[in-house]
């Protein structure tokens, strides 16, 4: 469908002015399809001998195995851990409810390889499959806790009354009324932390466990665009795809939990009794893991490490550049998200959807991925781009993007076409609109999507690791950098630094309910 | 003073004609009602009149300027209208002040006469002007609406069901306060509703829309009283329908005589009248009479059913203290005259509901 058709489509419902937003959210969705495009370009131009002879390797079925296992152990421990905890704090009378819901979603927030970092520098015995599997669950596991929670919280209790009205004990009132409903949630989030597994590399190369993602960036930093790397990237690619199209299509099942007028009551809490020192301890040994293990850690290094020399000026130089990336990334990726926004939530349709999916396929995909195609790319068609921070901020705005959008179009619920219709009447021009009712309504979206971006940015590893211009030192990169040759103290002053920076997250994390990557 | 033309207005989407050549004169200073069921096509009408959306054919014009057809388009922030919409729209960044002033040039926004003088037109409190939309009743949102509407001094206001999310208690006083507020300032105005009650209380002219054609225009007691069709006496109202031998304008019915306000050119075998033209009394020799089978009370009055001689079943609408017991037998006499329909129809389909 061309640009002209859409635009009269469009202007024959409003006067036309989305023209300029339908050409930019189309520009926006082909930026962020540069990845797949190059991982399919780049397999397609290979050929099936190639891609068999660099494949079908024992190295690879190594891989194949590593990734398969740890994907599927830590996939199901997440799934029972945070289904779990979402049912003690938001279904019992679990003492502390609402301390335990914050504590159990903070993990989300402090970079798993921060807590991989933790870990290992307490004890090398947490290396390979075990410790990987054991770390990479405990960093995230809140993306099962969260929306099952979130979803127990908004189900209707009248339902479950209504079970037991008909005879149904608790325990088959649960299997059968709860769990149901509860299901999308918890299988969603589960694919969520099944992506994030294939996309992890920090965590991962620290515990010395070698998966794919391991491995490309392993083949990249030997040969430098080695045709292997992208290869086994379109591998990674094709388990990405699997994931997220089981993901979409279970969202597009979920139903809103609750139908009719009025507000639901909040369910009776089951009464622990005799259990709740057993649930508490279970709660408690979670966060000790998950959180304070990597914070004791921490604060350990940062204090007795003797190789704890406070490097002031390349700790202020680090956190300057990182504030600044995290600033200008999330003001170019808003920029950018907006149309997006705006077309999704007030021009629905099959070409609006295409644009929004395009922009979440495009995230979905490892920060390797993202940041081998844009070298690539680049190298070959703009090379004057290559090592600079535009690039940088491009590929922050691909990796980070749903974020923004999710935030802004739930702005955008709250600013209704029928207000523009108001101020129309009332003799407002469609800039007029913007400026006086759009834009005052969606502030708050626009602030809470830039915090989103800010914060991922801030604590984002693989892709700035690649794409970094030379000299540009991140908070990540040089925690990197230390941690690489075994500085445990000398990596803990920038780890505290992301942490602390990571707290705004772990407080938004329990407000939103919504997807986050 | 502004009157509003709307001609052989059309308009339809991909799988469906949503209006169909509609034409309607809105005399200056007068409200229409367009009347309808849900889906008839009446806020597209209003949509187009404001000039949200664009018709596929038909021409709109306000006082002298044609805004939609021949060639032009004017859109809507420049058609100098007045919009309510159902849930008031009121801007929710903005206390009850800024959202009334919102229309108005930017350097009479602070004028605290106008902004008292539009307060007093809606009857609402002064004291509201600071609160924000959230803080406010519905009845309230619904003055601000209007008010805000006002503001700008337009040439035709256009109020979408604006009453219709409103509790009853609170329904009748808004609908008071905003005529008011539109007869004092003389605005030409057009109410879309699907509230028969509502459009027959309140208008001046009432347009009844069906399938995206405007079946009938005219004064409420003209379109009760003589009704296009059938179906529409239904909608409007209760009915009762009677088999009739029609002569000149008298029709022979078997509740007697009753004189036909109008004959009916292709010949007729039936009449209507209203439930409340039925006067019940004690039965008389030689009269109609009737059996009652059940009453339903509701207050003022009351809904007699009443069984005929032979299988005929009609409903009466008395004032309550008049309602006969179940089980006896009442005298009918029909007051006022009768309206005359084609033959064709079925016989003596069941009586509409109730309604108020």
């Amino acid at each position: 469908m061309t640009v002209t058709s859409l635009a009269r489509r469009w202007g024959a419902r409003t006067s036309g002015y989305p023209v300029a937003v339908a050409v930019t959210a189309a520009a926006v969705a082909a930026l962020t399809l540069i990845p797949l495009g190059y991982v399919a370009w780049f397999a397609v131009g290979e050929g099936w001998h190639a891609a068999y002879q660099q494949l079908v390797r024992p190295r690879v079925g190594e891989l194949l195995w590593n990734t398969a296992r740890l994907a599927v152990a830590a996939m199901t421990a997440s799934a029972v851990l945070g289904t779990a905890a979402a049912w003690l704090t938001e279904r019992t009378d679990l003492p502390g409810r609402r301390v335990w819901h914050v504590l159990l979603a903070v993990p989300l927030a402090v970079p798993a390889f921060v807590n991989s970092f933790g870990w290992v520098s307490l004890s090398p015995a947490v290396e390979g499959y075990g410790g990987a599997v054991l770390v990479v669950t405990l960093s995230y596991y809140p993306l099962v806790y969260l929306p099952a929670a979130a979803t127990l919280r908004g189900l209707d209790p009248a339902l479950e009354d209504t079970a037991r009205a008909l005879g149904l004990s608790p325990t088959r009132v649960f299997l059968r009324v709860v769990v149901p409903q509860l299901r999308p949630a918890i299988l969603g989030g589960t694919l969520l932390v099944g992506l994030h597994l294939l996309a992890e590399f920090g965590a991962l190369q620290m515990l010395r466990f070698p998966t794919f993602t391991t491995a490309i960036y392993d083949q990249y930093q030997a040969t430098f665009n080695g045709p292997t790397a992208t290869m086994l990237g379109s591998v990674l690619v094709v388990a990405c795809l699997l994931l997220l199209v089981a993901e979409l299509r279970l969202r597009g099942r979920v139903r809103h939990a609750r139908l009719g007028p009025g507000s639901a009551r909040r369910a009776t809490p089951v009464r622990l009794g005799r259990r709740a020192p057993v649930a508490l301890t279970a709660v408690a040994g979670i966060v000790v893991l998950a959180l304070g293990v990597p914070l004791a850690s921490l604060a350990y290094w940062l204090v007795t490490g003797t190789s704890t020399r406070f490097p002031v000026a390349d700790l202020t130089a680090a956190t300057v550049t990182t504030l600044g990336l995290g600033v200008a990334g999330a003001a170019v990726t808003v920029t950018l998200a907006l149309p997006v926004a705006w077309l999704t939530a007030r021009r629905p349709g099959r070409t609006s959807t295409a644009i929004e999916r395009a922009s979440y396929f495009g995230s979905a995909l490892p920060g390797i991925i993202v940041a081998l195609a844009l070298i690539t790319v680049c190298i070959r068609h703009v090379p004057a781009l290559y090592q600079t921070t535009a690039m940088l901020l491009a590929a922050y705005a691909i990796l980070f993007m749903p974020r923004a959008v999710v935030s802004l179009r739930a702005a955008l619920a709250h600013a209704p076409p029928h207000l523009d219709d108001a101020a129309r009447a009332l003799g407002s021009g469609p800039l007029t609109v913007a400026v006086r009712v759009t834009l005052p309504l969606i502030a708050p979206g626009i602030g809470a999507g830039a915090a989103l971006v800010f914060l991922a940015i801030t604590t984002e590893l693989t892709s700035t690791l690649l794409l970094a211009p030379i000299g540009t030192a991140t908070l990540a990169t040089q925690f990197w950098a230390n941690s690489d040759a075994v500085a445990y103290g000398g990596a803990a002053p920038y780890a505290a630094l992301m942490v602390i920076l990571s707290a705004p997250m772990a407080y938004l994390l329990t407000q939103t309910t919504g997807r986050i990557r | 003073m502004t009157d509003l033309t709307i001609t052989a207005l059309a308009k339809s989407y991909p799988d469906q004609n949503v209006l169909d050549g509609v034409d309607l004169e809105v005399p200056a200073s007068t409200l229409t009602a367009v009347l309808g069921p849900s889906g008839c096509g009446k806020t597209t009408l209003l949509r187009l009149v404001a000039g949200f959306d664009r018709p596929d054919s038909g021409t709109i014009t306000i006082g002298p300027s044609t805004v939609t057809g021949d060639g032009s388009w004017i859109p809507a922030h420049r058609r100098q209208i007045g919009y309510v919409a159902q849930e008031g729209s009121l801007f929710p960044h903005l206390t009850v002040a800024a959202n009334i002033s919102f229309g108005l040039p930017r350097r009479e926004r602070r004028n605290q006469i106008r902004l008292a003088e539009l307060l007093d037109l809606v009857g609402l409190d002064p004291a509201l002007r600071t609160r924000y939309p959230h803080q406010l009743s519905g009845g309230q949102q619904q003055r601000v609406a209007l008010a805000r509407a006002l503001a700008p001094k337009p040439r035709v206001v256009l109020l979408d069901e604006p009453f219709s999310a409103l509790d009853t208690a609170l329904r009748e006083g808004t609908r008071r306060a905003v005529v008011a507020a539109l007869t004092a300032t003389g605005t030409t105005t057009i109410l879309v509703t699907h509230d028969q009650a509502e459009a027959l209380s309140l208008a001046n002219q009432v347009a009844v829309m069906r399938h995206g054609q405007l079946i009938q225009t005219g004064t409420p007691t003209d379109l009760y009283r003589r009704p296009a069709d059938l179906e529409l006496a239904g909608f409007l109202g209760s009915t009762v329908i009677l088999p009739a031998t029609i002569t000149d304008t008298i029709a022979q019915t078997v509740l007697g005589a009753v004189p036909v306000r109008r004959p009916c050119p292709g010949g007729s075998d039936s009449v209507m009248i209203r439930p409340e033209q039925l006067a019940l009394a004690p039965p008389e020799p030689g009269a109609p009479a009737a059996h009652v089978t059940a009453v339903t009370f509701y207050g003022p009055d009351a809904v007699v059913d009443l069984k005929l001689p032979g299988t005929t079943t009609i409903t009466a609408r008395v004032p309550s203290h008049q309602a006969p017991e179940v089980g006896t037998e009442t005298g009918v006499t029909v007051h006022g005259t009768a309206t005359a329909y084609p033959s064709r129809v079925e016989h003596l389909r069941p009586a509409g509901a109730h309604s108020t």
